[in-house]
């Protein structure tokens, strides 16, 4: 099949998608891909608690420095903080220990700081703001039935903010998964870096970027799929299910 | 480690007046290329918002199609994509800046229409009734009933989408448009100063973004439905 425009064309080869060695490429892409999300998704969502929590406790300290994490990190580019922790910050430490980063895929581990920092930071706001929807009466009523405040955190507070907040949340783990396709520029070999490389050897744009667009799209549709689902499951009767939207 | 003052002084002018305003002989710039896209973006998101509410199946559903693809995909694939195929388009190869702001204006203009999809829906449903009972066409109720009461509701979304963008042009240095990024890519290899360097724009960034959203807030405590205005 032909494409062309002004005097140039481009010739459609699908059937490198499936050829050796580009497929095991792209598969070995997709695991990359998915071991990088899920192990800073769980880190992120650790910090996003931590630091959301942080941000709507009666104690103006506590809330400071979380106000300061969240701001600081959110507000730079992804991409600027994946280049910060990969050849920035290792210059911070000792030549042995960079020496040691170097020895344990060092390109691995700074893209999940990086990843983690900044998307904890925006799981943050996603939580604070699940939490600030609960009425202050809840934590009252917790705090006057003779619970601690972290007993009623625990028990009251996060229970219910943790059903406000699954549409943003997902929304942002979404867009986490999206972003790990940055990882490629400080040479994680992801997915996207997988295309790029098909696309070096085999000369086929359209068909490399395409593999990975579907790839990425499947997953995007599915999770939110399941999502939606869970959202219906976990619903607080009586209540429409609305989290806060997160800011950016 | 020395952090090493000086090489941020000397190269200062270099990163702010090419990386962030783009004069000089690189061309790019971070808000040359975020100030048309999020103009032109907001051009083909009000198209596709329109779209995608509008009843005719075949103008609907390419415009789902479309902004669901582009929601599933991250940013660096279109950048790709559109860094692959505009030159084939066009039969001769492109600057960096164009490729970058037109995969900038695709894809905004996906995530700008599902804001302006919201924002026209959160106009109440009477206002339609009344403006069709008093005799006005479609265009007519749009234009002066429904947009300018959609556009006061979507406007802290659209700051905050343009903070979004103003990160995301970050990614236009991928492909070597001279941004913030990539000239301070290019001083930390000439200098091998990352830390510092690195540093410093993320300083730039954090300005920009940090007052934006502060400007977002104002908006939306000034603009909230629930504060009366005289």
């Amino acid at each position: 099949m032909f494409f062309g425009f002004l005097g140039m064309t481009y010739e459609f080869k699908w059937s490198v998608l499936w050829t050796q060695p580009y497929l095991t490429w792209l598969i070995d892409g997709l695991l990359t891909t998915l071991r990088l999300a899920s192990i800073s998704w769980c880190i992120a969502i650790f910090l996003g608690i931590i630091f959301g929590a942080m941000r709507t406790v009666p104690f103006r300290p506590v809330r400071t420095i979380a106000t300061f994490y969240v701001e600081f990190f959110r507000n730079v580019p992804l991409l600027v903080w994946l280049f910060f922790w990969y050849f920035g910050a290792p210059e911070a430490f000792p030549e042995v220990i960079r020496q040691w980063f170097i020895r344990h895929g060092i390109e691995f581990w700074s893209a999940v700081a990086a990843i983690s920092v900044y998307h904890g930071a925006r799981f943050a706001e996603v939580i604070r703001a699940g939490i600030q929807a609960i009425p202050r009466t809840q934590l009252e009523a917790g705090l006057s039935s003779g619970l601690s405040v972290v007993a009623t955190y625990r028990l009251i507070i996060i229970p219910i903010a943790l059903r406000l907040i699954v549409p943003p949340a997902t929304n942002e783990s979404l867009n986490l998964l999206k972003n790990t396709s940055l990882a490629m520029t400080i040479g994680v070999a992801e997915l996207t870096f997988a295309a790029r490389q098909v696309e070096t050897y085999s000369a086929k744009a359209v068909e490399a970027l395409t593999s990975a667009a579907l790839i990425y799209l499947v997953f995007c549709l599915s999770i939110s799929s399941v999502m939606n689902w869970i959202e219906a499951k976990f619903a607080i009767p009586g209540l429409i299910a609305r989290g806060a939207r997160a800011e950016h | 480690m020395n952090f090493d003052w000086g090489a941020i002084v000397a190269n200062a002018k270099f990163l702010l007046v090419q990386g962030l305003l783009g004069f000089g002989i690189y061309g790019g710039g971070t808000l040359r290329l975020a100030i048309p896209a999020i103009l032109l973006g907001f051009v083909i998101g009000i198209i596709l918002g329109l779209a995608r509410m509008a009843s005719r199946p075949w103008v609907h559903y390419p415009a789902v199609v479309y902004i669901e693809f582009i929601r599933g995909v991250p940013l660096v694939i279109v950048i790709f994509y559109f860094w692959f195929l505009v030159p084939v388009l066009i039969g001769r190869p492109v600057p960096e800046y164009w490729v970058a702001l037109t995969a900038f204006v695709v894809f905004e203009g996906a995530y700008i229409g599902e804001i302006i999809r919201a924002g026209i829906q959160s106009v109440p449903k009477g206002q339609v009734d009344a403006a069709t009972a008093s005799g006005l066409n479609y265009t007519q109720t749009m234009i002066h009933v429904i947009l300018p009461q959609a556009v006061r509701n979507m406007i802290p979304s659209l700051v905050t989408q343009f903070i979004v963008l103003f990160k995301d042009t970050s990614l236009a240095s991928i492909i070597g448009m001279m941004d913030l990024t990539k000239a301070a890519q290019t001083v930390s290899e000439r200098e091998i100063k990352p830390f510092e360097m690195y540093l410093f724009i993320a300083v730039v960034y954090w300005c920009f973004t940090y007052s934006m959203s502060r400007f977002a807030q104002w908006l939306e405590n000034r603009m909230s439905p629930d504060r009366p205005r005289y």
